[in-house]
């Protein structure tokens, strides 16, 4: 004979299965995860996920949902700091992630301004962005993160549509070796060798150009 | 009916028929090691003029870093000149225009021929971008010439400047190995190029190059050899961190790549592999054009 709290633990254990099978990725955006500590996206990252510029808290509409996943598992085992992400991203599951990853992946951003490398760049800001700087080993942005800064496949996110204050933050982060989560260390490099100046530029250079795309 | 599909068919087959090859010895010119540092400086953009000769080097540039979308005609794959070419052809090692621009004309003994610079580029459309090459007097061909000859400003003509080409990376003691150079591309070139080097597209433009498979350089590029691939590579990539590989590793991976099969070379002879083999890739670097690999024929093309 099975005792009576045996058999309900294991239904229980069942049915947490399958809510966690079951993870609706729309409700932990609007409403947060499982566990209460895991606050509802949209608090922080807007309603329509494209960010809150004047906090700096960044857009997540439109990211590819393996990069979102990868930097959730981040936070949650450390090797992405950040005080808010870190407590949160403990309390999702691992079907959770999925879930939240592919909501975030198929909501819509606005467009990216289609700039092409093709016209020589007079300004130096726009210089740096699509050309880079070879004498200091620095690719061009969009070399990697597509045009306009669209973002390429899942390890290269967009940088369009992304607060400036978001953007220079994480390039400060990388250069002084806050954030060390990037594969094969591709961008570390580029970012210490920016300067001050040039990180707060290229940062308002993707953030504005693409705004100004949204406005047209 | 049958009469109407032949006449197609004709019509068809002379429209993707070769183009003369103008520069068919493709062979590899001797480059200078890497140890001679790069001192040339090509001139910025700010200094270009305000006139026609600006407006056709900017012409020329455009059509370098953007040359499959602007001139689709000529570009049978997805490759740009700038793949190869880093920095918009001006990086040092990553063979830059100003280092070519002053070596042509060529003497080439093996064909005793005299290759002009509009021939190289030709070449470079026939096999890089396996695709049809403009025609000399193309206005595709002089924006891309007076480009390079620009970005070759006070260069010396004739004199092998340091930075030209890629230096040649010493083939190791041990050799190459195909598998070991299948880790370093999984752990090193995947993230960008895909596990199965398709290279990555936004919307149908690719953004980082394939480096097999149709839309890649053909078996008549000097990337299919793996002494070049290794040199190109060992300078120039990963992106952004030159000279991070060893020397092993840029061969074991530049092996790896080009034991991939990609579109087949132009200058097939009578549609024979090994004929090729034997006139244009025998004497040629280290490649494994008509060799066999684990049992398979390498150089059959993609077909595409």
């Amino acid at each position: 004979m099975i005792p009576l709290d045996r058999i309900l633990i294991g239904s229980l254990l069942l049915l947490s299965m399958q809510a966690a099978t079951a993870a609706d990725g729309q409700k932990i955006f609007t409403q947060g995860g499982e566990n209460p500590s895991a606050m509802a996206c949209m608090s922080c990252h807007g309603p329509d996920g494209l960010g809150m510029a004047a906090a700096g808290f960044p857009r997540l509409a439109g990211l590819p949902a393996a990069y979102v996943s990868k930097q959730l598992k981040d936070f949650r085992d450390g090797s992405r700091k950040q005080p808010i992400m870190e407590p949160l991203a403990k309390a999702l599951s691992d079907a959770e992630i999925s879930a939240i990853s592919a909501t975030l992946a198929a909501m819509p951003v606005p467009p990216t301004p289609d700039t092409r490398r093709q016209q020589m760049a007079t300004d130096p800001v726009e210089s740096l962005a699509l050309y880079g700087d070879w004498s200091r080993g620095i690719p061009g942005c969009v070399q990697c993160h597509g045009p306009g800064g669209v973002g390429v496949g899942e390890h290269f996110p967009p940088l369009a549509h992304q607060p400036a204050s978001y953007l220079a933050g994480q390039l400060d982060a990388w250069r002084d070796g806050r954030r060390s989560n990037d594969p094969n260390q591709l961008m570390v490099g580029v970012a210490k060798a920016l300067t001050d100046t040039e990180v707060k530029a290229l940062a308002e250079y993707f953030a504005t150009r693409a705004s100004q795309e949204a406005a047209k | 009916m049958n009469r109407l599909l032949l006449t197609t068919l004709t019509l068809f087959m002379g429209g993707v028929q070769a183009a003369p090859i103008a520069m068919e010895d493709q062979s590899q010119l001797k480059v200078a090691p890497a140890s001679t540092p790069a001192s040339f400086k090509p001139p910025a953009e700010s200094e270009l003029p305000d006139n026609a000769f600006g407006k056709m080097v900017r012409d020329g540039y455009a059509l370098f870093v953007d040359t499959k979308r602007l001139a689709p005609e000529y570009v049978g794959n997805g490759l740009n000149c700038s793949n190869c070419h880093l920095d918009q052809g001006r990086l040092a090692h990553s063979a830059p225009l100003w280092g070519a621009y002053p070596m042509y004309p060529a003497y080439r003994k093996k064909n005793d021929k005299v290759n002009t610079f509009a021939e190289r580029i030709q070449g470079c459309f026939q096999f890089s971008m396996n695709g049809k090459p403009p025609a000399a007097d193309s206005p595709e061909m002089t924006a891309l010439s007076v480009y390079a000859y620009w970005l070759a400003s006070k260069a010396p003509i004739g004199v092998e400047t340091p930075g030209r080409g890629y230096p040649e990376v010493d083939k190791p003691a041990q050799g190459y190995d195909i598998k070991r150079g299948a880790q370093v591309y999984q752990q090193q070139c995947a993230i960008c190029h895909g596990d199965s080097g398709q290279g990555q597209k936004v919307a149908k433009d690719y953004v980082m190059p394939p480096l097999w498979g149709k839309d890649s350089y053909n078996w008549g590029a000097g990337m299919h050899r793996i002494n070049t691939a290794a040199s190109f590579i060992k300078h120039n990539m990963p992106l952004g961190k030159p000279g991070t590989l060893t020397d092993q590793q840029a061969w074991d991976v530049a092996a790896f790549i080009n034991a991939h099969e990609r579109p087949q070379d132009p200058r097939l002879v009578e549609g024979s592999v090994e004929k090729t083999r034997l006139k244009f890739h025998a004497n040629d670097g280290v490649n494994l054009y008509g060799q066999k690999v684990d049992g398979v024929l390498i150089g059959q093309g993609t077909g595409g």
